[in-house]
This record gives C-alpha cells, sequence and structure tokens, in this order.
C-alpha cells in the first residue's frame, strides 16, 4: 500500500531488540484498545442509560494508567540501552507521546461515564441522539487510527486527520442545539450542561486522535503531515 | 574522485562537498571505504604500491587538486594534517612532540616556537594540564592526553584541515568524551573530517555526515536529518542496526 514504510522489512541484528520495540507497540495497541472500548461503551451507558457499564468504563482507567505507565519505563529504558536511531528512535518517542494522547481519551471516556450516571437520574433529551452521532464519527476515527497505527498505513492515518472537522461541525451544531433548549425551558439547564460537556469530551477524543494521526505519519515519514516529503528508497 | 588498490577499486566515484570550519562525519560498515576516504586527503596512499587515485579532491580557496602527483604530499600534509586510532606520540618530550612539525618547517626561533607550542597546547585543551612539565616525555602521558597531544601535534602548523580516524575506539568515556569536546570546539577554525564507528560521536561531533557502502556513497547531508529520517533504505538499515 502507498503510505505504508518498508524501513522495517529488514530485522534488527540483536533480536532482542526487536522483541523489546514488538512489546512496546503491543503495549501501546494494547491501551489504544481499551480506550476506544472506553469510549464505545460510555457512549451506549449514555444513550441505553446503562449504570453498571458507565461503571466499567470508570474502572477500566486504572488498567489504562497502568500501561502508561509501562509505555513510559520500557521507552525511557529502550533509549537509555539501544540508543535508536532513525526510525526506531521516531517509533519509541512517538510511542511516549501517542500513549499520552490515549491516557487523555480514555480520562475524556471516564467524564462521560460518570455524566452518564447522572442523567439516568433526569428525564431524556432529545439532542441525546446528536450526541450519539458525534459519538460514532469520534469512535470511527479511534478505531481507524489504531488500525492506521498497527498497520503503519500513513494514508489512513491522513484520512483520519482529514475527518476531524466532521465532528467539530457536528459539536458546534449541537452546541446551537443545546442553548436553544435551555433558553426554552430553563428546566433542561443542568441536563443540557451535562450533555454540553459530553459532547465537548467527545470532540476532545476525536482531537486525541487526529494527534495520533500525526504521529502515526512522522513515524513513517520523519515529517509533519501533510507536508511535501520523501520516502524512503 | 575513485581510488584503487592494484586492480580492486575501493572508491567509486565519491562527490562529496565538504564545508569549511564544520565537523564532516564518515560513516559505514568495515571496508565501505570510509578510511580509504580519509587517507587520500592527506596522501596517505602514497606509500603503498599498486595504488592510484582517480578525480580530484580540490582544497578551498586555491582548488589545488591534492592527489595529483604534481603535488608535493609533504606540502599537503602541512595543510591537512592526521590524528590517528591509537595516540603515537614520538619517543620525544611533550614540548618537541608539538614543536616537531614546525621545526621541520624551519621555525628555529625559540621564543616563536615557545608560543606556538603553547597556542597549539591550549588549542588541544592541554596546556593547564602540562605547562609545568614539557620536558618529560610525551609517551609518559595518559592516553586520553597523548591523543590530545597528537591533537596538539596536528594543530601546530596552523593546518587548514584536520582528519581523524577513529581518535577514541582506544580510550576510555571520559578521555572519549574531552576529546569529543575538543573537535566540536576546532570547528570554528578548522575543518574536521572524521572517520567513526561509533554512530552516536558522529551524530554528537559533526554538522554532516556521509555514509558509505561498498565503495560508495550513499547518503551525505546534515547530519541532524541523516540520523533522524535518512532518506536511504540502506542508510536507515545501518542506522538502526537492521544490516542485513
Amino acid at each position: 500500500m502507498g503510505g505504508q514504510t518498508d524501513a522495517l522489512k529488514h530485522e534488527h541484528i540483536v533480536r532482542a531488540f526487536d522483541e523489546e520495540l514488538g512489546r512496546l507497540t503491543g503495549a501501546v495497541v494494547e491501551m489504544g484498545g481499551l480506550a476506544e472500548r472506553q469510549v464505545a461503551n460510555a457512549v451506549r451507558a449514555l444513550v441505553e442509560r446503562d449504570v453498571e457499564l458507565a461503571a466499567s468504563v470508570i474502572q477500566t482507567d486504572r488498567k489504562v494508567d497502568e500501561l502508561e505507565e509501562k509505555i513510559d519505563q520500557d521507552a525511557v529504558r529502550l533509549l537509555a540501552l539501544r540508543q535508536p536511531m532513525a526510525i526506531d528512535l521516531r517509533m519509541i518517542a512517538m510511542a511516549l507521546k501517542i500513549s499520552n494522547d490515549l491516557e487523555r481519551m480514555s480520562d475524556y471516556a471516564v467524564s462521560i461515564a460518570k455524566r452518564s450516571q447522572r442523567l439516568t437520574e433526569q428525564p431524556e433529551l432529545k439532542p441525546l441522539q446528536q450526541i450519539r452521532r458525534i459519538g460514532q464519527s469520534c469512535l470511527a476515527m479511534v478505531k481507524d487510527v489504531l488500525d492506521a497505527y498497527v498497520d503503519r498505513d500513513a494514508d489512513k492515518a491522513t484520512a483520519v486527520w482529514n475527518r476531524d472537522r466532521e465532528v467539530d461541525e457536528l459539536y458546534t451544531s449541537l452546541f446551537r442545539e443545546l442553548i436553544t433548549y435551555m433558553l426554552e425551558d430553563p428546566r433542561t439547564i443542568s441536563t443540557c450542561i451535562d450533555l454540553l460537556f459530553i459532547a465537548k469530551n467527545l470532540e476532545r477524543i476525536a482531537d486525541h486522535a487526529t494527534n495520533i494521526a500525526e504521529k502515526i505519519v512522522f513515524i513513517i515519514y520523519g515529517d509533519e503531515i501533510n507536508r511535501p516529503r520523501h520516502k524512503v528508497e | 574522485m575513485s581510488f584503487f588498490y592494484g586492480p580492486a577499486q575501493a572508491l567509486k566515484g565519491i562527490d562529496l562537498d565538504i564545508h569549511e570550519h564544520t565537523v564532516t562525519a564518515l560513516i559505514g560498515p568495515s571496508g565501505c571505504g570510509k578510511s580509504t576516504l580519509l587517507r587520500c586527503f592527506n596522501r596517505m596512499h602514497d606509500l603503498t604500491p599498486h595504488t592510484r587515485y582517480e578525480g580530484e579532491i580540490l582544497l578551498y580557496p586555491d582548488d589545488v587538486n591534492i592527489v595529483s602527483p604534481d603535488i608535493d604530499p609533504i606540502e599537503v600534509r602541512m595543510r591537512i594534517s592526521m590524528v590517528f586510532q591509537k595516540p603515537n606520540p614520538f619517543p620525544k618530550s611533550i614540548y618537541e612532540n608539538v614543536a616537531y612539525g614546525l621545526r621541520v618547517r624551519g621555525i628555529r626561533n625559540r621564543g616563536e616556537l615557545d608560543g606556538r607550542v603553547e597556542a597549539a597546547l591550549r588549542g588541544a585543551a592541554l596546556w593547564e594540564e602540562v605547562k609545568d612539565r614539557l620536558d618529560e616525555p610525551g609517551t609518559a602521558l595518559s592516553g586520553g592526553q597523548q591523543q590530545r597531544l597528537c591533537i596538539a601535534r596536528a594543530l601546530a602548523t596552523d593546518p587548514e584541515m584536520v582528519l581523524f580516524d577513529e581518535p577514541t575506539s582506544a580510550l576510555d568515556p571520559i578521555a572519549t568524551a574531552s576529546i569529543e569536546d575538543l573537535i566540536i570546539s576546532m570547528a570554528g577554525s578548522v575543518t574536521v573530517l572524521i572517520v567513526t564507528h561509533n554512530m552516536q560521536q558522529a551524530a554528537r561531533v559533526s554538522s554532516y555526515t556521509a555514509f558509505m557502502y561498498l565503495g560508495e556513497l550513499i547518503e551525505y547531508g546534515p547530519t541532524n536529518d541523516l540520523f533522524t529520517r535518512p532518506r536511504q533504505q540502506r542508510t536507515s538499515d545501518y542506522l538502526t542496526g537492521r544490516f542485513g
């Protein structure tokens, strides 16, 4: 595929280094899987008013934090022991940054889950369906960007990057809708504000997905996204 | 520029612009030709039988072709000096080690010799350590000090360029760090060309790096770019230890 990199087609002479790099990226992928599921479940818990599911999202946070810490330690150890260069260096440095984005995503999912628990005590509002749409777009971005990371696919990452505006627009239109609700019926203000924060959290999750997309492109080309660049020959 | 050992071509049309007053590193696996190339710069191959230079190495600003048979190698070595892998001080005093090249040049005036020996030893960051024992043999110094003495000897004749062939591979990490510091500080006044097997060293000291493989120049560019985002697959494989 066009956007993929050949820089990894040979193995390291020191095979232990290949294994260590594999473990590091494996931990990033595992963390991504957890964060993705948290986002999916947080949105489902909200829409289906499922308090139990929300609680499980909140619990998973600890596991995500542990993985981030493990990635930090492993990456720093690899930098110290292997003195990596070129694509190895970019992979390790970006593992550190991507894990940070995933940890933030997980925190936003937890925040959504907590609000969703509170919202089950209030009557349901129509804008919830709009939030579900934002959630779907956002989740698709998270899923695709993780696929792009696993496949080292710069084209797929760039496609995710280009989709961020979609979520931004959905968020802006929901924002207007919620303001109308609050103006019409002040008793909905508390619920609307919760929904607004939830939408904002989803919009931030999409931002982190685009951040990760940028880092994937950097891993592959050593350059920033949407710049004219050279490919490793 | 090409170079032959008998029928074997060791350098295959190397085309390289070396920037003045910067450090340029030559890296590559054993046998890639980096040391052969370095040695061309002060005609070290002249005494090896059946060798042949082809092409030119032009020395700025007068465009003298260093490898032309019409050019006296002694004159080249006055302008381009060399520091080797193992410290190799002459079995003479510290003072005489540095003064030697100056005397060869015909400088006899004691005052001038003293001044230039001191300047060279200061340039090699050795003066403070040896100023009270200039009459002691150079071989009595520690390995790192001997190497700095060799650098002082190389600097004494005010060369335009200094060649380093693996200058720290026989030294401990502390002595290595002081030599690296010295190389970086020298770059303001002389052009440095260094061959090293230690890629981290190349990354630390040089502004430009050339990667060579099987006698060819594969990639040449700013060190920052070459080590973080090499353009050539072979460079990437070598830097990341993926050489098959």
